[in-house]
């Protein structure tokens, strides 16, 4: 046994001195890169049309972790200086609140394009915007023939009886409570920074309490939909139109849709940072962002990659010019301000 | 003299003889003091450090000081009542041009957000507006309040100044739902902003049902796997002991799979006609305590057997043969020997059950979240540290407090097993 667990041991130390010099040398020949997404079916879609394309193309050994967008990681790595990501897929506020406290660089946005090829909500100092989601109401055409049409219709449990589905978390959902109560789309924002404002939506959201049911990842709402355990659930549309794809009929309501910009970040002292910033360019050109859609049914952060989009494809995307007149786009500024305080009394007002 | 002579010689045979017994104790000392230093090595590492740095991340504070010197002193010399002199609006207009743009402005501006909604952009504004103002006219309590209006109110400068010390009380009071107002005195948070002292609450009773719930089923268990035939009792134990080998994630979603509405039970249970309606099983306090109760058992069967096994058979016969009822011989003999293993099976569940959020919140309900699950979004979500390690610190109190109450009550030393 000893002996055995020696030579084990022996073996590992020999393989170990033997493959470490070749190991040593490999960084200088070529170039690495480690990319970091949200995983599951988004990942797959990126590493189709940005990952291997841009490994191909630049010979750079690319690498791929996944997080489930916790800032904690990141804030680690910088703070202890061993970063080992080169460029993360991240959220808004996260990108807003990481960039002011110095969790990511800089963008040189000379070298990823012209700015005004791009939507407004894709400029950041720290970020470029990488795909647009939505927060869209849906139900099951072949359950509901003569659907709900806006936030105030899922709000009538009356005509369409049965459990609806909200994400669990203040964002997106106080938004929506305020829309069905009324709230014209451009005075969400004013009214939710009120006092006033944030009891009027609390006020909405206890009329619809007891027929909520609370969902956090995003498969849920769409299995529940299947299920028939809600009649209609606010998802994400991308994951609405994948579910399609593989022979569901469920509508997309997108009047009052909450729109949000998923962004390309470089932690503070990646190790990668020039290839990074070649990989951002690379993914916000329009030849490689139009390709997107057909991938997954997120839109595109670049208005000239609208073009090479499949018009089948572009009805239902957020960013369709019919279906980004009816958004609400996500107002991170206010969250990165109010979201904590909100989020608790969320967490509290869930509990009672 | 002769007295003293002898004394002396007799201190002198001993000191004669002692040298070699004392070095080779000294000897022995050494030895096990360096086989324990690996020990106590690891243990300072990983656990006093982490957890002193985590007690401290509760009331520390540098943020604001530490990207706005100026103005955090001028708050210290400041009585905080009414609006602070023109040096106080001077420091911060200086501060604010000399960190734009860097990372500690961001931390102070998350460190003063949580005293007041809306400081972060406060702060934003204010720091880009002050960088084009080279002499200000008017002096610099008129420029900020004209760049913008809350630089006027006491509100805004209160929670400044509650902000600059390098240590605050802030996230502890906040862990206890308690609020400091503008003139320091502590209250009550509003109603609808209380929730950690619930959950707090909640955490302890769940773990208390859990702790009840293992005992009841574990002790009759242990004593089975004790009594039974040798055979019988090792499958029996792998049993017990199989589902302590299973990852946490599997053992759990196995329970959503048994218990949810289009369920196994259920299921079974619809087709026997024993019920009409699926019954709600999962996502609610009783799937809970099924979950937890599967996960835990282990921890008070396995403390409860190795202190059964001890207790010789012939005690019980002993009681019987002195005129002792089964029942009088179990609670008087019995019981009170197995005590120990009852306390430190207790303990251990009960200590591991409290600190549970990952079960939680795959098969309880909204109300059936604990502690752990507000420490965990903290930490990892909004990287509010400090008010992670305040909640974390306020579970770490009633956790020793329970231990400083159960071992003078039981006995520390019984409870570890040493007595």
């Amino acid at each position: 046994m000893t002996l055995h667990a020696t030579r084990i041991v022996g073996c590992a130390l020999a393989v170990g001195l033997l493959s470490g010099p070749a190991l040593a040398q490999s960084p200088a020949q070529t170039e690495h890169l480690t990319v970091v997404g949200a995983g599951g079916v988004l990942q797959d879609a990126e590493r189709a049309v940005f990952f291997r394309p841009f490994a191909d193309a630049s010979k750079v050994q690319l690498t791929e972790d996944s997080y489930s967008g916790q800032m904690a990681k990141v804030r680690a790595m910088v703070d202890t200086g061993s970063v080992s990501w080169d460029v993360l897929q991240v959220e808004q506020n996260s990108l807003l609140s990481g960039c002011e406290e110095g969790l990511f660089e800089k963008i040189d946005w000379t070298a990823v394009g012209d700015r005004k090829e791009f939507i407004d909500e894709a400029y950041s100092e720290c970020g470029v915007g990488a795909f647009v989601w939505s927060m869209v109401m849906t139900y099951d055409r072949s359950r509901i023939a003569d659907g709900p049409k806006s936030w105030a219709d899922f709000w009538n449990v009356q005509r369409w009886p049965g459990k609806r589905g909200l994400r669990q978390t203040a964002k997106m959902t106080l938004e929506i409570a305020l829309l069905a109560d009324g709230v014209p789309r451009g005075e969400v924002y004013k009214l939710l920074a009120t006092p006033a404002g944030v009891d009027r939506a609390f006020a909405s959201l206890d009329r619809l309490k007891p027929d909520i049911l609370w969902w956090t990842s995003g498969a849920e709402p769409i299995e529940r939909l299947a299920s028939g355990d809600v009649v209609m659930s606010a998802a994400f549309n991308g994951r609405v139109t994948a579910a399609n794809q593989s022979g569901r009929t469920f509508a997309l309501a997108w009047n009052g849709q909450v729109l949000g910009v998923d962004y390309w970040a470089i932690p503070k002292g990646a190790k990668n940072r020039a290839t990074a910033e070649r990989f951002i360019a690379f993914a916000s050109r329009p030849e490689v962002q139009a390709r997107f859609p057909s991938h997954i049914a997120y839109g595109v952060t670049n208005r000239k990659a609208n073009l090479g989009i499949d018009p089948a494809l572009a009805a239902d995307l957020p960013t369709n010019p019919a279906n980004f007149a009816l958004a609400v786009p996500l107002d991170t500024a206010f969250w990165a301000d109010h979201g904590e305080a909100l989020e608790a009394r969320f967490a509290n007002w869930r509990s009672r | 003299m002769t007295r003293m002579a002898s004394t002396t010689e007799t201190m002198a045979g001993t000191s004669a003889l002692a040298p070699p017994s004392l070095s080779s104790r000294a000897k022995a000392r050494m030895v096990s003091v360096l086989l324990i230093a690996p020990l106590v090595l690891f243990l300072t590492l990983v656990f006093v450090l982490p957890l002193g740095g985590m007690l401290f991340h509760a009331v520390e504070n540098g943020e604001v000081g530490g990207a706005l010197p100026g103005v955090a002193a001028e708050m210290r010399g400041w009585t905080g009542e009414g609006l602070p002199p023109e040096a106080a609006y001077a420091a911060l207009a200086r501060d604010l041009k000399a960190a734009y743009g860097e990372p500690r402005l961001g931390e102070a501006s998350r460190r003063l957000n949580y005293e007041r909604a809306g400081y972060r952009a406060l702060l934003a504004k204010t720091a880009r507006a002050v960088r084009a103002i080279d002499r200000p006219q008017a002096g610099w309590t008129a420029e900020l309040t004209a760049i913008d209006a809350r630089w006027g109110e006491p509100a805004t400068w209160a929670a400044l100044r509650r902000a600059s010390p390098s240590l605050t009380p802030y996230y502890l009071l906040t862990a206890l739902d308690l609020r400091m107002d503008d003139g320091g005195a502590i209250l009550r948070a509003p109603a609808e902003e209380r929730i950690y002292i619930d959950t707090l609450g909640r955490t302890l009773w769940i773990g208390f049902v859990t702790t009840l719930l293992c005992l009841v089923l574990g002790f009759p268990l242990a004593h089975a796997l004790v009594s039974l035939p040798r055979g019988f009792a090792s499958v029996l134990m792998v049993c017990v002991l199989l589902p302590f080998w299973t990852s946490l994630l599997v053992r759990t979603s196995a329970w959503i799979v048994v218990l949810q509405k289009e369920g196994v039970l259920n299921g079974l249970l619809t087709r026997l006609g024993i019920v009409d309606a699926p019954l709600e099983l999962v996502f609610n306090r009783f799937g809970l305590y099924v979950a937890m109760v599967h996960i835990l058992l282990p921890f008070m069967i396995l403390p409860i057997l190795s202190v059964m096994k001890g207790i010789s058979p012939s005690y019980m016969r002993a009681s019987a043969s002195l005129g002792a009822h089964p029942a009088v011989g179990f609670l008087k003999v019995y019981l009170p020997m197995t005590l120990p293993g009852v306390g430190a099976g207790c303990l251990m569940t009960f200590i591991i059950g409290v600190g549970y959020y990952i079960t939680p919140s795959l098969v309880g309900g909204a109300r059936d979240q604990m502690t752990s699950y507000f420490i965990a979004y903290y930490a990892n979500t909004t990287i509010n540290w400090g008010l992670s390690s305040a909640l974390g610190a306020i579970l770490l109190a009633c956790i020793m407090l329970l231990y400083a109450t159960v071992g003078r009550l039981i006995g520390v030393g019984r409870i570890a097993g040493i007595q």
